[in-house]
């Protein structure tokens, strides 16, 4: 028997930053018995032009992302941002009575973060992976507040054995990342991002992990010019068994 | 209008706001409390969500009504022996709140909270017609005594540490013992308190906002934490109430859903510690109120949000819980958000009020992480009100040019798959020749994020690359 046809969105940072993540993403999908595919028109969701005030252009670019993605039964990405693009705005971007709008909210219903689709579409609970790490785990806004990503993470890092997971304070504010933010504010974002590695430090953990690449790079890149002792990788590394590679923003 | 927007430079008040060490201190401190007791709040109100919904409900359903509501509220004021005056403009609220005052000989004025006050400006406006206005609630006192606008639409002062209302009370009250204790904030309300009480029994008017005006009785509804406002509208011979006209509800068990929203929403508390109703002047037989009773009825623009993708934002209830949450409040305050409303709130008003050409980066001062959505107690989308602004923005040009420009840029390639992977193969090769032991320290044409940050550099070759290289 053979499992759904998945489609991976990798997301122009994981495509541009981090391809393990998107590897990841394949050996997570494959191990679960899903078909992968991985449509090479990919670009970007468009959030930035979403969240810009250009209209226009977001229209345009998710009209692109249905067209490549509509044949597939699952769309899935390493990202509640992108994610939440898909399934929450692409529908509100086009007028009631435009079929596009129709396409839209059904490629929405079919396109999961990875982790809330191997938990709550799969229903897998139990990775049988192993990892010794000290572990906490950022919550991405996006993700926990647009598609109620919270407990589904925590499930699947709750399954490795002898990965210790502690809380941070405030897991559930933001890192400051917030797009094009992060260079419009660059003093706030700042500010936001040095709380949110003063949290992560004080936990002890030796790995902050989270859902997002965008979020990833803000803390460790921070984390990193301020000399921080925590190392950073996105979730799926560390559930799909793959932390040979070194962490973000590290050589080796 | 009250303050000069300073919305236009919120980039620098938010510098000034970060470099501002006693700003820093009280921030820090304010941001626990709120957060901890409205949670708190919450957890014991299983319903809590459900009234929510039912808040929503009612203002949604006052603002497509809103024009028989109002009419209504007025006939019971006028039956109740009040007079409501029609301001469309804060201009002509000043005028007849000034007109009032001269009616009634005032040369003291006390003031209730009043956020609508505050967008008026009545305070300048009535000194330099030589009538003195006296704040009543303390932090509205201490910050009119340091000549400071409202920080916080609840917290008035909240940017003020207790040292700092030291010093403001040492100078402004010369009267008394220059050996006494302030340092606590109970010798602080404690003087305070014996301050105001003098200003109460000389003030010939008392001016209060309102929290709700309710339809099918008349009643104005404050609610407040000192009881300030009650001996501003009790004591005063003349009451005037300045409310804007979306403060309207229909009936008193409306009043009665949104008060067990509210104070929980504000302060975590179960209800404020006095919430009264008024309605009318003081009838033969009364104890004590006033002779005349005013309420004065502001548009200033709100009527123009009705039917736009704005409306929801008049279902506010002036809770406070989104500049609570909110992680830019948290770190720059509410003075530079440049006017009076500030936060995620005042994001999305201020620009509907004095125009998105001054307000336009307040929209923008968002990282959409969507906090202020998921703790509103009327669920207003404001996020997705902070994106519908910088809509308006981009499609009248007045978004920065580099950042349309950037965008531009960067949609042409997103919408042609071969051209951006080739761009995608480009700048990570440029961004991997400038890394030095997996980063970047110094972007070219990023310096905003390297200055207080790295970049982490790409791992290799792209994965679109790579999983081409696998596939074949």
């Amino acid at each position: 028997m053979s499992g759904p046809c998945v489609a991976l969105f990798v997301t122009c940072l994981v495509d541009l930053f981090r391809p393990t993540v998107g590897f990841a993403c394949v050996k997570l999908l494959r191990d679960a018995g899903c078909e992968v595919e991985v449509p090479e028109a990919q670009t970007c969701c468009g959030q930035p032009a979403w969240n810009g005030g250009d209209r226009k252009n977001a229209r345009a670019i998710a009209q692109q992302v249905i067209e490549i993605f509509e044949p597939y039964d699952y769309v899935v990405l390493p990202s509640g941002s992108c994610g939440a693009t898909i399934a929450r705005d692409y529908a509100e971007m086009f007028e009631d009575g435009d079929p596009w709008k129709e396409r839209a909210s059904a490629l929405g219903a079919r396109t999961h973060e990875i982790t809330a689709f191997l938990v709550d579409v799969l229903k897998i609970d139990n990775l049988g992976r192993a990892l010794s790490a000290r572990v906490t785990y950022h919550d991405a806004c996006s993700g926990l507040r647009s598609l109620g990503i919270k407990q589904q993470p925590r499930k699947l890092l709750a399954s490795i054995a002898e990965l210790e997971l502690t809380e941070m304070a405030d897991a559930e504010v933001c890192c400051g990342f917030g797009g094009t933010f992060a260079v419009k504010y660059p003093e706030i974002s700042t500010a936001m991002v040095s709380e949110k590695t003063g949290s992560i430090a004080a936990t002890g953990a030796d790995l902050v992990v989270a859902g997002d690449l965008g979020c990833l790079l803000n803390m460790a890149g921070r984390a990193s010019r301020e000399g921080r002792a925590f190392r950073a990788r996105h979730v799926v590394e560390v559930l799909a068994g793959m932390t040979a590679f070194p962490p973000i923003g590290e050589s080796k | 209008m009250s303050q000069a927007p300073t919305s236009a430079r919120f980039r620098e008040n938010a510098r000034a706001a970060l470099d501002d060490a006693s700003l820093q201190t009280a921030l820090h401190s304010v941001r626990r409390g709120f957060i901890g007791k409205r949670a708190a709040a919450r957890a014991l109100l299983p319903e809590f969500d459900d009234l929510r919904d039912q808040a929503r409900d009612i203002k949604d359903h006052t603002l497509a009504h809103l024009d028989l509501y109002l009419e209504a509220f007025e006939a019971q004021v006028i039956a109740a022996g009040g007079r409501v005056h029609w301001a469309e403009t804060d201009a002509d609220a000043r005028a007849i709140v000034l007109d009032i005052c001269r009616g009634a000989g005032a040369k003291t004025v006390t003031k209730g909270k009043s956020m609508i006050s505050e967008e008026c400006g009545i305070n300048e406006f009535l000194e330099t017609h030589g009538i003195r206005p006296v704040e009543t609630d303390l932090g509205e006192y201490i910050i009119q005594l340091r000549g400071e606008p409202p920080s916080h639409i609840i917290a008035p002062a909240v940017h003020v540490t207790v040292p700092q209302v030291e010093a403001t009370f040492r100078e402004a009250h010369g009267d008394l013992d220059p050996d006494r204790d302030l340092r606590s904030p109970a010798a602080l309300q404690r003087e305070a308190r014996r301050v105001l009480r003098r200003s109460y029994f000389e003030a010939e008017v008392g001016i209060t906002g309102a929290n709700m005006l309710v339809a099918e009785t008349g009643h104005c509804v404050i609610v407040t934490n000192e009881g300030n406002g009650d001996l501003t509208q009790s004591l005063a011979r003349v009451h005037v109430v300045m409310a804007s006209i979306e403060k309207i509800v229909p009936t008193l068990e409306d009043a009665g859903t949104l008060l067990r929203v509210l104070a929980r929403s504000a302060t975590g508390q179960e209800m404020s510690v006095y919430t009264t109703f008024a309605r009318g002047p003081k009838r033969s037989g009364d104890p004590d109120g006033p002779e005349e009773f005013h309420v004065v009825l502001l548009d200033n623009g709100r009527s123009r949000m009705l039917g736009t993708e704005f409306e929801e934002m008049l279902r506010c209830i002036r809770c406070g819980a989104c500049l609570n949450h909110c992680p830019v409040y948290q770190t720059v305050g509410g003075h530079a958000y440049g006017w009076v409303y500030s936060g995620p709130m005042g994001a999305v008003l201020t620009p509907s009020l004095i125009g998105v050409d001054e307000a336009g980066s307040l929209p923008n001062a968002s990282t959409f992480c969507g906090r202020c959505e998921a703790v509103c107690p009327v669920r207003i989308p404001l996020p997705k009100m902070m994106r519908h602004w910088r809509e308006r923005e981009f499609e009248a040009k007045l978004a920065p040019k580099a950042m349309r420009r950037g965008l531009g840029f960067w949609a042409w390639f997103a919408r042609r798959p071969r051209t951006y992977r080739r761009a995608a193969r480009l700048g990570g090769w440029f961004l991997r020749r400038l890394a030095r032991e997996g980063k970047v320290v110094r972007l070219p044409f990023g310096g905003n994020w390297t200055r207080d940050r790295d970049l982490p550099a790409p791992q290799g070759q792209t994965f679109m690359d790579q999983w081409k290289a696998l596939e074949r």
